[in-house]
Parts: C-alpha cells; structure tokens; sequence
C-alpha cells in the first residue's frame, strides 16, 4: 500500500524526503493529469497543509512566494505594478478551478516548455529557494528549470519559496500569451518584459523571456542589452529584430509550426515593448 | 468554524472527515484518491461528472470551502476538515435555486452533463460578486467546457440569476407547442440527479478495460494469459477474439467489417484487442507490459492518397481498392454548362478529422438476467444497439434489452456501438454484471470522428450572377472501419451544389478506407465539409461577376417549386429567400462599417494591424435518411393512476426530444405539457423510434407522438360519448370530457389496466415519403429540407493570424419552432461547433487525446449570436416543424471563411484555419 503524508511543518516534510522518494503534490493539476486511467500507487508527500509555504510577502524589497502559493492567491495579492506581467500570467493558468489550486512553484517544478509561469519569473529575476534537511539554496530560476520536465531539483529537496527581486516603483511588466482559443489553452507562444526606466525615460534595466518557443523558456540577453539606454516609447518595439531571438528553438507540434512561433514570437515581444511605452 | 464530525469516526485509521453539503461526513479511503471518484463511488453523488479527469473540461467542479476546484484533481486528503460543496448541494429545501431556475428558464443545460460544473463556477462566482458583467462570467465559468449550448444561453441563465428571480414558462393546455416551455427532463440535469452512462450499476458490478492497439496497423498475437490470471486474483477474465460468437458489426448490413475485439489484425490506432474484466482495483493496476501480447507493426496508410496508391495490400479483403463506397449525383450538361459560363471559380479544399469531444465519455453497464441480457449504457441508437449486441452475441434480438442512460453529447458519435458490445460479452459469460467508462484517450482514440475531406469543385455563372453548373468530387478519409462512411458518400453528392437552382450539375464522392481513426457519423454527414467548397467558389463568382456575395446568393436560392440536383420539385418549405433577406440589413450595415474600419487601420500602417471581414453562406439539408426507411412508432397512453405516458423511443441527446415530442403530444392530446409523462428509449416499454440523427427527431417521431396522441384523444372522446371538440381532463381520479357545458366523466377506477397500468393507449406511426434515386442519383431522397444563412464578422490580427470573431447572425427555416428556446439552443451549439471546425479543431491520432491538446471552443471563443427562425411551413411536418439540429453547424465555418477571405483576400482551403496556417497564406499572399 503506498504511503500518502501530509504534514503540517516544513521540517517533518524535509525528514520525510530524506527517508526516501516521495512524490510531491500540491495543487494537484500536474499530478493527476498526468495519471488518466491509471491508479495512484507511489508514495506522496502532500505539502498543502504546511501553513509557512503559503502565501505573498514582501522581503527585501522584493517578493517571497511560498511553495503553496496558488495563482489566485497571487492574484488576490496587493503586489507592486512591476508585478502585473505575473498577474497577467495568473489568469492564464487554466480556468480559475486551476488557479485556484496549483501553485507557482509547481508550475515551475513541473517545468514544461510551456508553463505560464515561467517567462514572467525569468525576466523579472527571480530565484527559486529548495529545502532540504542538509539546508537552503538558491538557484535563479534559468538554472533550474534545466529542460522539458527537469529540474536542478535534488530527490530530497522541496522547493520552499519562489523570490523575486526589487524593482524599482517606475518599473512596468507586461505578458501576452498566444493561443488557438481564448481560455483553458497551452500557449502558441508566450513574451513577459519588465522595463525600468530611468528619471530621464530610458530603458534603465529589463528584462525580457519568451515561452513555449524553446524546451526551457529565454531571456533574450542580446535584445535587453540592445534596449538599455534606449528612449521608452512607442518605436521601442521596432528595436527588436529577429536576431534577438535567434536562441530560440521553437519546434512543430500540433499548437504551430516552428516557422510561425518564431515570426509570432518577434510579432509578441514588440507588442509587449511597446505597450510598456503607452 | 465547523461542527465536529461524527466523533469516534474521525479517529479511525486513514478516515478523511469533512463536511459535504453541509452534513458531517467520513470517508475511509486512500487520501491520495481523486475526490471526484470518492464522490461518486464511495459516496454514491454521481451529481459530480467526470469528463476527462485531466482538469480539462471542468465538468466535475465542486466547492471547497465555497472556491471552485476540479474534484478529479483534488487529493481526497486536502478536503480534511474543510467544506465541500456538490451540485446536490445546490437546491434548498428539494426546490431548485434562483440560478438553476434561471438555467431552466434559459436552456442553459441541453444534455446537462457540464452542467454540475457550470452551476458550481456559477455559484462561486455569484457570491463574491453579486452583479458581475458578461466577462466576468466568461472569466468565472471559462474553466467548464460545453459541447452543446455555445454558451450563450449559459452567459444569459447567470446574469438573469444575478438580475433577480425568473420566471418559467408554463404553457396553458393546447397553448406548448411554440411555447418557450422549459425541458421536461430539465430539473433532473440541474440537481444532479440525472443518470448518464457512468452514473448507475448494480452492486457487485465487475470492471471492464479494454486493451488497445498502439499501432496504427499491426499484426498480433496473444500469448497465454493463465500467468497474467494467476498473478493477479482479482483478474477474472480476458476477453479476446475467440470469445466472440460473431464478431463483427457494422451499421449496414453488408458492411459489417468492424470486430469486437480486433483478430490477429489491428487496423487502426486505439483498435480493441482484448478485455480485462475483474475487480477494478485489480484491473485498473496491471501494466500493459505485462500483457502476452506480440505486436508486428505493419506500414500504416492513414492518408487518402497512400489507400489510393497500396491496393497491393487492401486493408480489408472484400474492398481491393479500399473504396468503400461511391456516390454519384448528375443532372444536365455540367461540362458544356461549364465551358458556356461567363465566369467560373474552382478550387481545390481539404478538412481534417474533427472530435466529437462530448462531455461524457462512452460508459455503462451490462447484466445478465436469465436468458436475457440488459444494457445500461449511453447511445443515440438503442434499437440498432440492441440488434447489434444480438447479433455479436448471437442470441434473439428480444433477449436484449436495452436502456439508454441519459446522454451526455452525442452529435453522431454515439450512433455506433462503443462500450456495448464489450460489456455484452463479458456479463453473458461471466453472469456477473460489467460496468466501464471510458477514460477521455480511450474514448478518443477508439470512437469515430468527422470524415477528413478532399474534395475540388468548379461553379458557372453567367453574367448576371445565375449559377448555370457545379462540379464536384469529394474522397472523404472514412477509416478502419466503414461505420457510417456510406452516408456521408450518399449524402454530399445530393448537397455538393448548395441550395440554389442549378440546372448542370456532377456531384460524386469516395469513402476510402484508410488505417486511420474511424470516420463516421458527425452533425451534417459530410454536408459541413462539402458547403465549405461551394460557398467559396460562390463568394469567387460574386468577386468576378461584380454581384453582391448575399443578392448573388439570394437570386440563386431554390425556392418552391424548383427543382433540386436530384430533380426533386419542393413544393413548400424552403425559406432561404427569406433567411437572406432577415440577414440582408445587417449585412449591408456590417460591409460598410468592416470596410470603414478597414481603410482607417490601412490609414494607419505601421505593424500589419487588424482587419474586419464579414462573410455570408448558406445551407440545405435533409432531414432524415437519405431515400432508405426512416420510421418512427410512439405510443401515448392513459394510466389508470389519471397520469399520460409518452413511451418515446427516441432518445434525447440533449437536443429536447424529450420535450419536442411531449409538447406535440400533449397539444394533440388537449392537455398540459406537465400532465405528460415520459419513458424514454426503453426496448422493452417502447417502439422503435429510430435513431436521433438526421436532424429526424422533431419531424419524423414529432409527427408519430402526434398521430399517437390524436389516436388516444380520438379513443378516450369515445369513450367518454363527447364531440372532437371537447375539452378533456382529468379531475379528481376521472377522465372527464367537456362540450360546450355538458360534462361527461368516467372513474378511472373503472377502466381495466394492462399489465404497464395502461388504461387506454393511442399508437402513432410515421415514415416520411422518399424515392428511391437511380443511378444518376435522381429521386426524392428526402421528404423535406431545412434552410439557412449564416453571418459571420471578425477581425483578423495580420500579423498572428488569429481570428476575433464580433459576432454571428443565423437565420434558419425551420418549418416551425416547436420550442424557440431549443431551437435557438441548437443553433447556438451547432454555431459553436463550428466554429470549432473552422478554426480549431484537429485530431491527430496519438498526440491530441486529450481536451487541452484537442481544442474546442471555450466561453470566450463563442460571440454573440442573433437567431432568425423563418417559419416557412412544412405541410408533412408536425405543425409544420422540420429539423434543425444539424443545419445548425453547417454554414457556419463557410461564413467564417468567407469573412477571412473578406477582411485578408485569402481563401481558406484548409480547415481550420488554424493561427499558424492563417498566418502562412496571409504571408504568402503578399508576396
């Protein structure tokens, strides 16, 4: 008979992973999916009753998101106006029955190409924090999502918190998704971009990730690099060229062709560049 | 804060204790269970649905403490100590809720079964919000989809509820027919109470899982399964070919080319090869590696062309061709038609294989009772289903009963057999009742699909826009398996010209076996593909001759007394002139304000931008089969206990037979609606009222409950001595007829009863006249045709390829509308499909068996819809009425394309028209 925990404390969910593999469910919206027509038989650590894994707060100027945190939680949550590409993205997970149960950190975990959740995390910096009984660690998050359902992530670890870093209060984020139908669809395609100007209107720092256009979703180094120091208006879009995106691996599935993510991807990520300047 | 649970319970070792409904509750089960099988299965609530336990489809949408959540996603453990809320919840004191009211009122549930999960998204929704706008409902429910109602309906029933109370519309006696009067089996759907194929079993019930083939086209063979038995106790039984007395079935008699359980030789990918039945648990845990089962994959020839091309290797013996069938319609000189017109468009179009994607996966039981057998189990066909399941087990088709679940979708895919046969044989072996469900892949990958078409056409004109000749020839990708490929070959030549007058035409069609998903019946037989070809060429001659698309239309529409390809002569009812015509101020404002927009956005240049388009297409179909038997029996009845009984054949798939036919009855009989009983699709309590496809329910089973209804009036006013105009009634345990102040009564106590309680029962039959075509496919395949015009408008973003539609208007001729409100439904839903069909859906086999990789249309990908019924009466049908449930799709995905086309100057000749696509041929086409 395979064993079901679900513990209320951090640290008895830590002993559990270290006394042998467990599988971790929390929202529930990767697990059973993944198990159509088939019975659960393995060993599960249930990590939703741990009260300290859940929700939003502020620290150092940034966020902490804990583990168990779901996307309408974040939603629900008075975040900054640098944060709206995340909230935009929260709304796009699934219905709200999904956003109301899976959590950030699984849709990280879970690492698909086309996770939601990933391109806005990317361009705005954030790191995922694992726990483990030998401790804590820090990976930015482009270190640990490492491929199509692989993670840095160690057997014995959990992930505990997703943080995200200061922007500064004139930082704007936006994130498009392209799909076949307005709700509950994978993404074609995907762009999050994070701009903060400077006193002046220039691109002082920013970030910009695209999704579903690669095995793990990228930040396009070469176009924020071109965009710092470039005045934010409406021609910022015409900044960005197909070169940019030339990291990119887009493939052909049954969503689109590779040929056509990567035009939507330049159509998407000048979009998103200039409505930052509007 | 909660009440304690029952104490001493929640102590208990692995017990899971919360409140359901409010009622303490605990649940000795593993934690790890999806609460939605603990629902129904531990806790007998089968309100909740499960439609692909994926988080898909949302159909099982309970509350947690009052949020809205997947039950099939949820650990049985998260709900510890908290509150959980079913559809069974919903109703206070047995009476329905203001918003189940104003879903009854709306028709907000056609075959019900997304809706447990509409009401709960509904119900969340509404109590953190008690006036939410239109997109904050599409935003709430958008994570439940529906396959019948387009979601309309759906949208109005919330805001209503929000709005206040609502009222139902109670028709008075003779007044139900073309009254609003909600569904008679509506309350069942929205309390959760009705019972689809997975929702009943007898206790005890074995498990049934089939083993399927994961090659598209492969030779097997089965090892011995006494070490697979002897490992797992609880395995009782795998069935495989040899247990099959006649394995093969088939809708036509001499295409019965389908096995139960595939013999050596899978055709196709998802193809039954084997059953094991046992204890579920059991069942449901043996890999499939650990089957004895050898595969030798042989080359799959899924596509037409490879069938074309590898006769050498027929896929079936008695076809060398892979031809299954042709179909041929011709009528005048198309080629000198051809070469005399002043203009003339041609193209080549191709679709591809469509889902049904109904809610409810394919499920049921079967138990042996003596020598009989009864099936459970949900169908569009129950007496084709009982011969079928006869036949396979070779017994008397009287040994078979069959009793349809409610249906949860259908749309033709579940005209043929599924679970039945499968479940047939194992309770027949073992004596022991079988139940299955389907899982969402297997459903899928094994059930049939929309006939992918390739197909050219080439349509004259002369110079004042008249259609002087049409040609046409469609293969159509029929599959493994015949099912209903003939149809759709019979059927698209006498449609492939559209509905106008032309006087040349050559239609002809294949249905080519492939090793492809079965093709079979779906909405339309192959008529929503071929419209899509001559609505094009007809948008092309508009262009070329300088004529309007929707007066081009009009000057052409075939109007009484006409003939049609087939060299029928309609007589009556055939309203496109009209349809056009309740179309045509709306177009001409859509036009000027779409090109308006246009110039304006052109104007505006930088990133390609928007364009607007506006499409128009129009429509025939006939109801019924085509040319081959079609009748239907019902039977009305007076029951010694005062109550009238429709024993109606037809099944209700969500469509509203159940109410249709109970409204004719009881204005033919005099009475209300809600003195009207029903059974429905009983073989053992019903007659034989064919299958619900055709769109044949209203005018072929409305007209024999009618004459039934008449021929119980007729013997009950006898009785009573009273004239044929009296009023009839039952008061106070008697039958009591009225004329014109004289009261004549008789104690039902009085009148003997048959062994059913029947004191007295009229019997109504209908077959509507055909005609048998001859070799140029000349005749009167159809007794009467519904018509209709679609309008689409939309916005293509050039640079995307994405199409936002802004709206859709649809004028149909429907005879009469029995019931506007089903009507309307049915045109919602059809629309919705497609849409579907022109810009999402494609099946691929083995790479979209699910609902997110498998797209059909959400809450948000349905615009609003203006409905014009066009009631151009049909003298044959009841009151007038005629079909309505597949002309509904057709012109929908041709009035879409047309629109592309208009707003972008593409032509659309692969559906759909998916992003990707869109975008291609707009950049093609700039250069």
């Amino acid at each position: 008979m395979a064993s079901y925990l679900r513990p209320e404390l951090l640290a008895d969910a830590l002993s559990a992973l270290a006394g042998g593999a467990r599988t971790v469910l929390a929202g529930g919206t990767d697990f059973y999916p993944a198990r159509v027509g088939r019975l659960v038989d393995e060993d599960v650590l249930d990590i939703t009753a741990i009260g300290e894994l859940r929700g939003v707060r502020a620290e150092r100027g940034g966020l902490r998101i804990g583990a168990t945190t779901t996307w309408s939680d974040l939603l629900a949550a008075p975040l900054p106006p640098w944060c709206r590409a995340l909230q935009q993205a929260a709304r796009e997970v699934g219905g709200v029955q999904i956003q109301n149960a899976g959590t950030v950190a699984g849709n990280l975990c879970n690492a698909s190409p086309a996770a939601d959740g990933v391109p806005a995390l990317l361009a705005l910096g954030a790191e995922v924090e694992l726990a483990s009984v030998a401790g804590r660690r820090r990976l930015p998050l482009g270190e640990f999502v490492l491929g199509n359902r692989r993670t840095a992530r160690g057997p014995q670890e959990l992930v505990s918190a997703v943080l995200v870093p200061p922007w500064s209060e004139r930082a704007r984020s936006v994130f498009l998704k392209l799909g076949a139908r307005r709700y509950l669809v994978i993404s074609i395609a995907m762009v999050a971009a994070v701009i903060e100007p400077d006193a002046a209107g220039r691109v002082a720092r920013c970030g910009v990730a695209v999704g579903a256009c690669s095995a793990v979703a990228q930040r396009l180094s070469a176009l924020e690099q071109a965009l710092v120091g470039a005045t934010l208006d409406v021609r910022i879009g015409a900044r960005a060229h197909q070169e940019h995106l030339a990291g990119l691996t887009p493939i052909d599935d049954v969503r689109g062709t590779a040929e056509y993510r990567a035009d939507a991807a330049l159509t998407l990520v000048r979009r998103a560049l200039e409505s930052l300047a509007a | 804060m909660n009440e304690p649970v029952e104490p001493g319970l929640a102590a208990e070792a692995g017990a899971i204790a919360f409140r359901l409904n409010g009622v303490a509750r605990v649940v000795a089960a593993s934690p790890a269970s999806r609460l939605s099988d603990v629902l129904r299965e531990s806790l007998g609530l089968t309100g909740t649905k499960v439609g692909c336990n994926a988080g898909d489809c949302g159909a099982c949408t309970v509350l947690i403490d009052g949020r809205q959540v997947c039950a099939c996603l949820t650990a049985l453990g998260q709900v510890a100590g908290r509150d959980v809320t079913t559809v069974e919840g919903i109703a206070r004191d047995g009476a329905l809720d203001r918003l189940q009211r104003a879903f009854h009122a709306h028709g907000a549930a056609q075959c019900g079964i997304c809706t447990p999960g509409m009401l709960m998204a509904a119900t969340d929704l509404l109590a953190r919000n008690e006036r939410p706008s239109e997109s904050e409902v599409c935003d709430a429910l958008g994570g439940v989809l529906c396959r019948c109602t387009g979601y309309r309906k759906i949208v109005d029933a919330v805001l209503a509820a929000a709005a206040g109370e609502v009222a139902l519309a109670v028709p008075a006696a003779g007044r139900a027919v073309g009254s609003r009067a909600p569904k008679t089996d509506g309350a069942a759907k929205l309390t959760g109470a009705e019972r689809y194929g997975a929702d009943r079993w007898p206790p005890g019930a074995l498990w049934l899982r089939a083993v399927r083939s994961p090659h598209a086209h492969a030779r097997f063979s089965i090892g011995d399964l006494a070490a697979l038995r002897a490992r797992h106790p609880g395995l009782l039984d795998v069935l495989t070919a040899r247990d099959v007395p006649e394995n093969s079935f088939g809708i036509f008699p001499d295409h019965k080319d389908q096995p139960v359980l595939a013999d050596g030789l899978a055709r196709f990918r998802g193809e039954a090869v084997a059953a094991l039945v046992g204890e579920y648990e059991t069942v449901m845990r043996i890999d499939e590696a650990e089957l004895p089962i050898r595969w030798e994959p042989l080359e799959a020839r899924t596509e037409i062309g490879q069938a074309l091309a590898a006769t050498d290797a027929p896929i079936h013996a008695a076809r060398p061709d892979n031809v299954l069938i042709r179909g041929r319609v011709a009528r005048g000189d198309v080629d000198a038609a051809l070469a005399q017109a002043a203009f003339v468009a041609e193209g080549e179009f191709a679709t591809s294989l469509v889902e049904h994607a109904y809610i409810e996966p394919e499920a049921g039981y079967a138990e042996r009772v003596g020598d009989r057998l009864r099936i459970f189990a949900c169908t569009q066909t129950p007496y084709m289903d009982r011969d079928e399941v006869a036949r396979v087990l070779g017994v008397a088709p009287a040994q078979v009963h069959v009793v349809p679940s409610a249906v949860g979708g259908g749309f033709g895919g579940k005209l043929d057999v599924s679970v039945q046969p499968l479940l047939a044989l194992a309770a027949w072996k073992l004596g022991r009742p079988v139940r299955t469900a389907y899982t969402r892949p297997e459903s899928m990958a094994s059930t049939s699909k929309r006939h992918p078409a390739r197909m050219r056409a080439r349509f004259g004109c002369d110079r004042d826009g008249r259609i002087v000749g049409a040609e046409f020839h469609g293969d159509f990708n029929t599959g493994a398996y015949a099912s209903w490929g003939t149809t759709v070959a019979n059927r698209v030549p006498i449609h492939a010209a559209g509905p106008y007058v032309v006087p040349n035409v050559r239609a002809t069609t294949r249905a080519i076996y492939t090793n492809g998903p079965i093709a079979g019946a779906f909405r339309g037989f192959g008529v929503p593909q071929s419209t899509i070809a001559h609505e094009a060429l007809l948008d092309e001659l508009a262009e070329r001759a300088g004529i309007d698309r929707l007066e081009l239309r009009h000057r052409n529409a075939l109007r009484a007394g006409q003939p049609t390809p087939t060299g029928q002569v309609l007589r009556a009812s055939c309203g496109l002139a009209q349809c056009l015509e309740a179309l045509r101020p709306r177009w001409r404002a859509a036009v000027a304000a779409a090109e308006a927009f246009n110039r304006e956005q052109a104007a505006r240049g930088g990133d390609a931008g928007r364009r607007r388009g506006v499409g128009i297409a129009c429509m025939w179909y006939g109801i019924g089969n085509t040319v081959i038997a079609n009748p239907s029996a019902m039977r009305v009845s007076l029951r010694k206990d005062g109550q009238f009984v429709l024993y109606n054949g037809a099944v209700d798939i969500g469509q509203g037979s159940n109410t249709i036919l109970a409204q004719i009855a009881a204005d033919a009989l005099g009475v209300r609606l809600d003195a009207i009983d029903y059974v429905m699709g009983d073989t053992d309590l019903t007659e034989d009222a064919g299958k619900t496809s055709a769109s044949r329910q209203t005018f072929v089973s409305g007209n024999a409950a009618r004459l039934a209804a008449a021929a119980l009036r007729r013997k009950l006013l006898q009785r009573l001595e009273v004239g044929e105009n009296a009023e009839l009634a039952i008061e106070r345990g008697e039958l009591v007829g009225i004329e014109g102040g004289r009261r004549s009564a008789i104690p039902l106590a009085y009148l003997p009863a048959d062994a059913r309680g029947d004191v007295e029962v009229g019997r109504g039959e209908f077959n509507p006249p055909t005609v048998p075509l001859d070799a140029d496919g000349q005749g009167e395949p159809y007794a009467t045709y519904g018509f209709a015009a679609q309008l689409a408008e939309l916005e293509v973003d050039l640079a995307l390829g994405t199409v936002h539609l802004l709206g859709i208007a649809a004028a149909h001729d429907v005879g009469r509308a029995i019931n506007p409100t089903q009507v309307e439904g049915q045109i919602h839903g059809g629309i919705a499909q497609g849409i579907g069909l022109a810009l999402m859906e494609e099946y691929h086999a083995g790479r979209t068996d699910n609902l997110h990789d498998y797209l059909v249309p959400t809450f948000g990908d349905v615009p609003p819809i203006e409905v014009h019924l066009i009631e151009d009466a049909e003298p044959l049908g009841p009151h007038g009425a005629k079909g309505v449930g597949e002309p509904a799709l057709i012109a929908t995905a041709p009035a879409i394309f047309g629109a592309i086309r208009h707003a972008t100057g593409v032509t659309v000749r692969h559906a759909p028209a998916t992003p990707d696509r869109l975008r291609a041929w707009i950049k093609a086409s700039a250069r």
